[in-house]
């Protein structure tokens, strides 16, 4: 059974209007609809672009952001319905890993009093300090580091201490909203790599949410592409990259630059043009579909796809209409355009 | 990579690493850049040391590096933007036979903008917040161009086109927090390149946006290097953007260049462990997932100073005694366009990337 079953998630957010009485005109749909699930000790990687919704996703499986309709099942219990103590209870077996260190540690606490904390929130006997010790050395900071304090640190040391505190409760379930893309790029592997120790040691299972696909594939046993709130498609990393199956997961793949000459010339891109549309006013049908290349003049516009299994590939799961005859190339791109002189995106109002 | 069926929407990238030096005259030639930041009661800070870099027409020349490593304050003081005071630059920019550092300010002005553009990291913190995008792109055209207002506006709404921006008469009355982030980086290079620049100066262009807008703004970039011969100076700490968009490639680390080679050399055969490490520390996208990633022990702030031996020392894994005591010397290798500071530097055939 999966450790996290996410079910129906809808995460709104209203737009409100008015001085001295709010009316609603309108909702944001940050996360609209989204089926997930991670099996105990594997890795689910979320990526999408900014505004995709894939942190609200992460904060609200925490329950730190109210859904709007849906359940987040963990461990067979509908965080959803829970309050007070019986969700206190629960969030010691989730912690979060947050995108910048510095800004997630309060400058006036010492290491090992940011240690401490969700020890003495959850009730845990004292004295902390063997335990503050471990949780150092599981991340690979020295005993004197307890003493210190956040801006003493560097950025890599930072984020080893936001996975010490996560640890720190010997949770089963962490999500980690951009663990790296806010450190140095020799100091991202380290922390890549601790997290996948971590990992194997503690049995953890992750969530990790990023923009990185290439960080993501790597850290992941499974990846699921989001946009404009919604799963676009779900499949294994290897063959995510291997045999991309939805349009947008094509040309995101082709988006990123590898650090290679031979490979980026030989390389073809797929660009797409314009910009993401707006989450308040989403498009309807299949919402990629004003910037999809293999747009269709059928279906796309007015029928949402739904996430389903193509037979050809059982691993997958991916919503598009024409999934099938794009991966049998029976399917040309309707519009040669890149950006460019020529170029002319049909971007939408912001 | 490639979609399924998508001739018609490729661009493969048709380009041939063309080494700077191989062309008659630099069009920007930098002779022992130093810049020394220094306030009382503390420690002076030599954030570049003996830059050299040639750029020529046509070319693009990538600056690789880590925060700190000086990439970005090279190009601020080739452009004569920093501050005076605490700060010392020394060396030559020579702009086309003019010396940057030591033109008159009313001179210089008048190089920066019409001659030489820049494009910054974070649009929104280079645009003004409270002029529209059309005022701001009209002012540089009828300042440094003597456009009357109508004639500004026209041009403005072509370039706005230019760089993909549809509908531009309507988006020139726009204020820069109306538009997106990708628009507003847009914006930014429509107007460097109001003026046609010779030289355009991207530092970390495409940083703060989305891959997709990403790889949208290079292509731009790319396009524009080739169709009107512009040089261009990348800034950045992505390797794949270097990879695919320069011809010569600089890496930095402390302040000194320590490799520099055409990109595919560079990228073939990287011999400075610096080079090797940060290529080994990212994962790839086409690389199977089982290989692991080895990172740089330490961070880029563990550094000695170089007259004491090399930088990197302290976080090299092939350190040797003959590293510390005096500064390694960047040396050509064969063939000469391959530069490399390092005196223990990995073997050709071990070389990962």
């Amino acid at each position: 059974m999966s450790l996290l079953e996410i079910r129906g998630l809808k995460v709104h957010f209203p737009i409100k209007k008015g001085v001295v009485l709010d009316r609603t005109v309108g909702q944001v749909r940050a996360v609209d609809g989204v089926d997930l699930s991670v099996e105990k000790g594997r890795t689910l990687g979320v990526v999408g672009e900014s505004g995709c919704g894939k942190s609200t996703l992460g904060r609200a499986v925490l329950q730190l952001e109210p859904s709007t309709a849906g359940t987040v099942v963990f461990d067979g219990q509908d965080l959803s319905r829970l309050k007070g103590s019986a969700l206190r209870a629960m969030r010691r077996r989730m912690q979060m890993v947050f995108q910048d260190p510095l800004a997630s540690l309060d400058p006036r606490q010492s290491v090992a009093s940011v240690l401490a904390e969700p020890l003495r929130t959850h009730g845990e006997r004292r004295p902390y300090d063997k335990r503050v010790r471990e949780l150092l050395d599981l991340v690979g900071l020295p005993g004197s580091a307890a003493n210190r304090y956040p801006h003493e640190f560097s950025g890599g040391q930072r984020q080893r201490i936001g996975i010490a505190r996560a640890i720190a409760l010997s949770p089963e379930l962490i999500i980690a909203d951009e663990p790296v893309s806010a450190l140095d790029v020799s100091i991202q592997a380290q922390v890549v790599n601790l997290l996948e120790e971590l990992q194997e040691r503690l049995g953890l299972t992750y969530l990790v949410i990023a923009h990185d696909l290439a960080v993501v594939r790597h850290i992941s046993d499974d990846v699921a592409v989001m946009y404009l709130g919604a799963v676009v498609e779900i499949a294994g990393s290897d063959e995510l990259y291997a045999r991309p199956l939805h349009p947008y997961t094509i040309a995101l793949l082709s988006a990123i630059p590898i650090p290679d000459p031979e490979a980026e010339d030989r390389r073809e891109r797929m660009l797409l043009t314009g910009e993401l549309p707006s989450a308040a006013d989403p498009p309807p049908g299949c919402r990629f579909h004003t910037r999809c290349p293999f747009r269709q003049p059928t279906r796309c516009a007015d029928e949402v796809p739904a996430l389903r299994v193509l037979a050809d590939v059982p691993g997958s799961q991916v919503a598009c209409h024409y999934a099938e005859q794009i991966l049998a190339g029976g399917l040309k791109p309707v519009r040669a355009e890149v950006a460019g002189p020529a170029a002319r995106p049909d971007d939408s109002s912001p | 990579m490639t979609g399924p069926a998508a001739d018609s929407l490729t661009t493969a990238s048709p380009r041939e690493a063309v080494p700077g030096e191989a062309r008659a005259e630099p069009l920007l030639k930098i002779r022992d850049l130093t810049v020394t930041f220094s306030s009382r009661g503390r420690a002076t800070v030599r954030a570049v040391d003996g830059v050299n870099l040639d750029v020529a027409a046509g070319s693009t020349v990538g600056i690789v590096g880590e925060s700190g490593s000086g990439k970005s304050v090279t190009s601020l003081a080739a452009m004569g933007l920093l501050g005076r005071r605490g700060v010392e630059v020394s060396g030559s920019v020579d702009f086309d036979g003019s010396d940057l550092l030591h033109m008159p300010e009313q001179e210089l002005r008048a190089v920066r903008g019409r001659e030489i553009a820049m494009i910054f990291q974070d649009p929104m913190s280079s645009l003004n917040p409270v002029l529209t995008v059309g005022r701001q792109i009209t002012e540089i055209l009828v300042r440094h161009r003597g456009l009357s207002g109508r004639e500004a506006r026209d041009r403005a709404a072509e370039l706005l086109n230019s760089v993909g921006i549809g509908d531009s008469l309507r988006r020139l009355k726009s204020f820069p927090h109306q538009l997106s982030g990708g628009m507003r980086q847009r914006v930014m290079i429509a107007m460097a390149l109001a003026c046609a620049p010779r030289l355009l100066i991207a530092d970390e262009p495409t940083t703060a946006l989305d891959v997709t807008i990403s790889a949208q703004i290079l292509e731009l970039l790319r396009r524009l290097v080739v169709d009107t011969q512009t040089a261009l100076v990348l800034i950045t700490h992505d390797l794949g953007v270097v990879a695919g968009l320069c011809d010569t490639v600089h890496v930095m680390y402390s302040g000194r260049i320590v490799e520099s080679a055409p990109r595919r050399p560079l990228f073939a055969d990287p011999r400075h462990p610096y080079t090797t490490g940060l290529l080994a520390s990212v994962p790839r996208l086409d690389a199977p997932r089982s290989v692991p990633l080895l990172p740089i022990p330490g961070s880029p702030s563990d550094t000695l100073p170089w007259a004491r031996g090399c930088a990197f020392s302290p976080r090299c894994t092939r350190q040797v005694d003959a590293c510390l005591g005096a500064p390694p010397v960047l040396e050509p290798l064969e063939p000469s366009s391959h530069l490399l500071r390092c005196v223990n530097p990995v073997p050709p055939e071990k070389s990962l990337g």
